[in-house]
């Protein structure tokens, strides 16, 4: 085990973290203020990651891609919550759970009918394809730079908004009393579109960087947003802050222990124990992680102030 | 009145059926035989959930484990060459039991949306589970060689007799599930539902009771699983697909919570609902989606409210 590849397992973990982040960041907020289970948050997400497909393949721009899927992302956000979700937020979460599973299967299947059920595989244009040398021995992938620092950016932008501006402000407020903030006359129900549809935007830009990454088809959204279930109950759910933390312990956690746990135990156990012994414990380790955090917290890392 | 008209409808149901087995026969239709076969078996997983979901108003997204905990204990058995039925059975309920009881003891402690997501996420564990242990057949799963083995009671190659043998199996678990609800413990239960503080202050604590029940929804699931497994004689980790758990609690909204037959209802309105339109069209998805979507939005009450009336 030497050093460059732990840099390298430590910067894919970085990488899988900010991704986490962008989708548990629209999850959390819509939980925390508007109060609502969302499962098709991973619609969302792939949503983003086919639309950018289809309009760079159709302008021949990535840009114009990213752009445009994006905006479309977040009109098919605001769709979603005028016509589906609006009704749902006085209800129990079981209810939320159960309408928002009946969307994950409209999409999904929406979206093989659009582009079929095989798996579609993404390009990149020139100038973000290619690797940078690091330092002597490491070359990394640009486009996953550019992923982790697109992340980072749209983390500290995402913290300028909610802490600093009045948008922020009035989305804090509505977190902790809406009945209060909508009787200083305060436009509630097209605060909680807005923040929906920001929410989706975020998952639909996790979504198109993931596209070349991984490869795009239906389903492709309920994957990590079981991950991303894990990330908020471990940071705390409708905490931001805890979002970022607990993105940034499964990335980590899932990563290094897909590329180390199996050589760690082979110097304990048996080659062949260690085989079938590593995958299964790596695939479940972020299982245990958040099994762990719950009893000791039940209410997660960074519990939201209620 | 109202106990009477419950009293006609489910002895209808019974009759109907008792009715599938001659009457596919009849038609020589013997598909029939086998969808109804499948529908009981997951509206005895569907009536174990209800017990937690419905009476005990935990949210568990991941009851599907106990189906493939169920369904694995069986294969596992039959992969190394024991085909005892009663070994079999009774691993199946004992793991699920136990398997039960450990994501219990976490999830209980946890309440509202973090119960929902912590079911969740240990059924994906044991799904990963599943996927990465080659010598069960990792994703592909594994062919039950035979069906488990009864010697001098049942034989379950007999379409019939196994077909009979799951509607038992539902009746007694509806039967035992209506006595458990009336119980003493049911009572704890339902209270500690409706009103938890209450709960505490007249001296229940509401922790033990609720994980009783959750390990009672387990074990029975698990069951179900060991049905499930001989019903299709194969299995893959795809019974622990989290889509199996929310086609679960599909069910029991569909069907009504606040009463033990309703998610029986829901399985067969579900079920065959998906069955009809998969037939048509192989975008069924499509419509079904936005079916239960307005089911959930509109038929509040389920479906036991439309046919047993108001006061349940």
């Amino acid at each position: 085990m030497n050093f460059v590849l732990v840099l390298e397992q430590t910067l894919n973990g970085l990488q899988l973290g900010v991704m986490l982040f962008l989708m548990a960041a629209g999850l959390t907020l819509v939980f925390g203020i508007m109060n609502l289970v969302n499962l098709a948050h991973g619609s969302l997400y792939m949503v983003g990651a086919y639309l950018a497909t289809y309009f760079y393949q159709a302008t021949g721009s990535y840009p114009l891609g990213v752009l445009l899927g994006l905006a479309g992302t977040l009109v098919v956000g605001i769709a979603v919550e005028v016509l589906a979700l609006r009704t749902l937020y006085e209800r129990e979460h079981l209810d939320q759970v159960l309408a928002t599973f009946g969307l994950i299967l409209f999409f999904n299947e929406l979206m093989a009918i659009l582009w079929g059920r095989a798996a579609i595989y993404t390009t990149l244009p020139d100038y973000l394809s290619g690797h940078v040398e690091l330092f002597a021995g490491l070359r990394y992938p640009l486009y996953r730079l550019v992923i982790i620092a697109v992340g980072l950016a749209v983390a500290g932008l995402l913290w300028f908004v909610v802490a600093r501006t009045r948008l922020g402000m009035l989305i804090r407020a509505g977190a902790s009393n809406r009945a209060m903030v909508a009787a200083l006359g305060v436009n509630v129900r097209l605060l909680y579109t807005l923040v929906f549809g920001f929410g989706a935007a975020l998952a639909g830009l996790a979504g198109l960087m993931s596209g070349p990454i991984h490869v795009v088809q239906p389903g492709m959204g309920e994957l990590i947003l079981i991950e991303v279930f894990v990330v908020i109950v471990i940071g705390g759910i409708g905490s931001i802050r805890g979002a970022l933390a607990g993105a940034l312990i499964v990335g980590m956690a899932d990563t290094l222990g897909r590329a180390f746990v199996r050589p760690m135990l082979a110097t304990v156990l048996s080659t062949t124990a260690a085989d079938t012994a590593g995958p299964a414990l790596s695939s479940m380790l972020i299982y245990l992680l958040m099994a762990i955090v719950l009893a000791l917290k039940p209410q997660g890392l960074f519990p939201a102030r209620s | 009145m109202n106990s009477r008209r419950r009293a006609i409808v489910l002895a209808a149901g019974l009759v109907l059926l008792a009715a599938v087995p001659p009457v596919a026969a009849l038609a020589n239709q013997p598909f029939y035989l086998d969808l109804v076969r499948r529908v009981m078996i997951f509206a005895i997983a569907a009536l174990s959930l209800n017990l937690i979901l419905g009476y005990g108003g935990m949210i568990s997204f991941g009851h599907a484990a106990y189906l493939g905990v169920g369904a694995y204990a069986v294969g596992v058995l039959a992969h190394y060459g024991i085909n005892n039925g009663y070994l079999q059975w009774a691993l199946a309920i004992g793991a699920s039991a136990l398997v039960a009881l450990a994501i219990g003891a976490v999830s209980i402690r946890t309440s509202g949306v973090y119960f929902i997501m912590i079911t969740l996420a240990f059924t994906q564990m044991l799904y990963y589970l599943g996927i990465s242990i080659e010598e069960y057949g990792g994703d592909d799963g594994m062919r039950l060689q035979v069906k488990s083995q009864f010697p001098g009671l049942i034989d379950l190659n007999d379409a019939n007799s196994f077909y009979y043998l799951v509607l038992a199996i539902l009746v007694l678990a509806l039967f035992l599930g209506q006595r458990l609800v009336d119980s003493r413990f049911g009572m704890v239960i339902r209270a500690a539902k409706s009103n938890e503080v209450r709960t505490r202050s007249i001296g229940f604590s509401p922790y033990p009771y609720r994980l009783a029940a959750f390990v009672i929804a387990g074990a029975v699931c698990g069951l179900a699983g060991a049905l499930l497994v001989n019903h299709t004689a194969y299995l893959t980790p795809e019974f622990m697909n989290w889509t199996r758990s929310g086609e679960l609690m599909f069910m029991v909204i569909l069907g009504g919570m606040a009463s033990i037959a309703g998610p029986v209802l829901g399985a067969f309105a579900l079920l065959l609902v998906e069955d009809a339109l998969s037939g048509w069209t192989q975008h069924w998805q499509l419509i079904l989606g936005p079916l239960l979507v307005l089911s959930v939005l509109f038929l509040r009450r389920g479906l036991a409210g439309l046919l047993f009336g108001k006061n349940e």
